[in-house]
């Protein structure tokens, strides 16, 4: 920042390079034609480097309550503030400096080349020509573009997916704390779309930015919120939590319609096979005294033995006729398929059980040693026990009594 | 026949041939005369180019001023349009008792003549820039005068510039009648001797010619100005 000449204190992106907390206090915007507010007493904070998504049904405001944090829009009543400051106190033009600013039209300028569309701020800040430069080809490379076949063409000579990356580049140029991005993805092809998720959800990983993320697709908000925000018609607040507490808590008949039927299905994506409670196999070797064997099985909540390897490697479900003998014997009904991953994502782990070629599917550590079982019950017994959680651990055991 | 002509054409100048006797079209008569040509002509290009210059101005800043507030788009397209429909015969009479005979009286009119064409089409432009870059821009904390200057502007050249041939053109077609206002320039020449086709013809040709050239010449700055029109699949 030291060659960055700053002609005044006010002019300089304040905390660049770093993540702003941005806070709602009952910010309000009501148009004078009309009797409803827009956004209506909005109270949220976002914590420095989280993304919070807004999403509802058109017409709830969302827009408006982003374009009211860069002051595109004033704000009627209540605050907005940024690290602490009102934005109200700053001059928009510099306020709006400092925060990225990504649009689902995009926006570039037609008549600039790539480079010249990504230095625009850092131009207007006054930064040298070398900086500007060296920084076109960092932020080029940061979302996967190559900066000599790119930089000096025009937008017009770019496919809308990587318009879509110089739109984020240009949003970025000055490393600012926070970012606005409406429906960045919202005329993204759907193949190209979830690319640019993942894509992105990646390159927040590198850059912690505060990121105020609008969005009409719930199922976009859940995938790349931290914190989410449902608005409903007139700009109120329906719901403000995490996706998987919006999944499982839906506050309102609202949030649980606009959430969808699915909910549960989407609540698998968000979870892991590690994150839940797996059903203890009795786990058998070959020539191990069946009397033994009969005591591990009336101890497991799996009803097939799972025969092992020595270093507990699954090889297969056991037959009856395994336990006839006086020990063990290799008589398998049925491979051990599934084979799922702790890290697994529960909602792939479903769709492996109901194609396996049984229903029960032996979890794996990374070494691939049996740590329990998988099963549609389990996952059953999850999504119905989940709600419960929250409630007292008095009336979790009187459930179970 | 060829050899006849360059022999009149290398007579003594007081021998006057059949040809222009008859008023007719004569070559030879054009080589030998075409220095008395040189002025008139560049007395044309002066009185198009300052007339274009002066209408650019005005109409430039009438549509920055239009840009802002828009209500004044109306009464400036009514009066530059009401001033458009003045047949240029009667303009320069009515204002020669004001300027008097001369380039003034000519430039004055020609000059109203050019605003409409020149503030619609600057005012188009700036209409046509699209939503999303100028909502960009002002996200992105450009003032309202470096979204004009940055943005909206280089993004209507492609339309000031059909403006501004179209004026010339125009223009240059109505220099030739601005010898009735007692200015100079090829439409003089013409009326000099408006029955001898060499005269009439030679004259006229030169007006079409710098009509083209014009056209030519500021088409090749729009394309200069406007790389990223060229680089559009």
């Amino acid at each position: 920042m030291t060659e960055d000449p700053t002609p005044s204190s006010e002019e300089r992106p304040a905390g660049a390079g770093q993540a702003a907390t941005l806070e709602f206090r009952e910010a309000t915007k009501l148009y004078p034609s009309q009797d409803d507010p827009a956004v209506d007493h909005l109270s949220l904070s976002v914590p420095a480097g989280e993304i919070c998504v807004l999403v509802g049904p058109s017409g709830c405001g969302k827009t408006t309550a982003m374009r009211m944090v860069n002051r595109m829009i004033d704000i009627s009543d209540g605050d907005i503030l940024l690290d602490g400051h009102s934005v109200k106190d700053r001059k928009p033009a510099a306020l709006r400096r400092e925060i990225g600013y990504a649009i689902q039209q995009i926006g570039l300028f037609p008549h600039l080349s790539i480079a010249d569309n990504i230095g625009t701020v850092p131009k207007l800040l006054g930064w040298k020509r070398d900086r500007i430069s060296a920084r076109v080809d960092e932020l080029l490379e940061l979302v996967s573009l190559d900066p000599k076949e790119t930089r000096d063409r025009y937008p017009a000579q770019l496919s809308g997916g990587q318009r879509q990356r110089v739109g984020v580049a240009r949003a970025l140029a000055v490393d600012p704390p926070l970012m606005l991005m409406d429906e960045p993805f919202g005329a993204i092809d759907p193949i190209n779309r979830e690319r640019l998720q993942n894509e992105f959800l990646r390159l927040q990983r590198e850059i912690r930015k505060t990121i105020v993320f609008v969005t009409h697709d719930i199922d976009e908000a859940i995938k790349v919120g931290d914190k989410i925000a449902v608005l409903q018609k007139g700009g109120k607040l329906a719901q403000f939590a995490s996706p998987a507490e919006l999944l499982m808590y839906p506050a309102s008949k609202f949030v649980e319609d606009f959430v969808g039927a699915d909910r549960a299905l989407k609540r698998l994506a968000l979870q892991r096979v590690r994150d839940i409670d797996l059903w203890k196999p009795a786990k058998l070797r070959v020539g191990e005294p069946t009397a033994e064997a009969r005591a591990k099985i009336a101890d497991s909540d799996v009803p097939v033995p799972l025969l092992v390897d020595d270093a507990d490697r699954p090889l297969g479900w056991l037959s009856d006729r395994a336990l006839a003998g006086e020990r063990v014997e290799r008589d398998l009904r049925s491979p051990a398929e599934p084979i799922v991953e702790m890290d697994s994502i529960l909602r792939d782990a479903l769709a492996d059980l109901l194609t396996g070629e049984t229903r029960y599917g032996p979890v794996v550590d990374g070494r691939g040693a049996v740590q329990g079982v998988l099963s549609l019950e389990v996952i059953s017994n999850f999504l119905h026990a989940a709600p419960t959680e929250a409630r007292s651990g008095a009336e979790l055991v009187q459930e179970e009594a | 026949m060829r050899l006849a002509l360059i022999a009149q054409s290398l007579a003594p100048p007081e021998k006057v041939s059949s040809c222009v006797r008859d008023d007719g079209f004569c070559p030879d008569w054009i080589v030998n005369h075409w220095d008395e040509y040189q002025s008139p002509f560049l007395e044309h290009v002066y009185l198009s180019a300052v007339t274009v210059a002066i209408g650019f101005v005005i109409a430039f800043g009438l549509a920055l001023l239009a840009h802002r507030r828009r209500w004044l788009t109306g009464p400036i397209v009514g009066i530059t349009g009401a001033l458009y429909t003045i047949p240029s015969i009667a303009a320069f009479i009515l204002l020669l008792p004001i300027t008097g005979r001369g380039n003034t009286t000519a430039l004055v009119a020609l000059v109203a003549y050019t605003l409409l064409i020149i503030f619609r089409n600057v005012t188009t432009g700036l209409q046509n820039v699209p939503g999303e870059a100028v909502d960009a821009a002002r996200g992105m904390g450009l003032t309202d005068r470096q979204l004009l200057w940055k943005v909206e502007l280089p993004l209507a050249l492609p339309e000031i510039f059909a403006g501004l041939r179209i004026a010339a053109t125009t223009t240059i077609g109505l220099v030739a009648l601005a010898y009735l206002a007692g200015a100079g320039g090829l439409g003089k020449q013409i009326a000099a001797q408006i029955t001898f086709k060499s005269n009439v013809v030679f004259a006229g040709g030169l007006c079409v010619l710098l009509a083209a050239a014009s056209d030519l010449l500021i088409l090749g700055v729009q394309r200069l100005a406007t790389p990223w029109q060229r680089a559009a699949r």
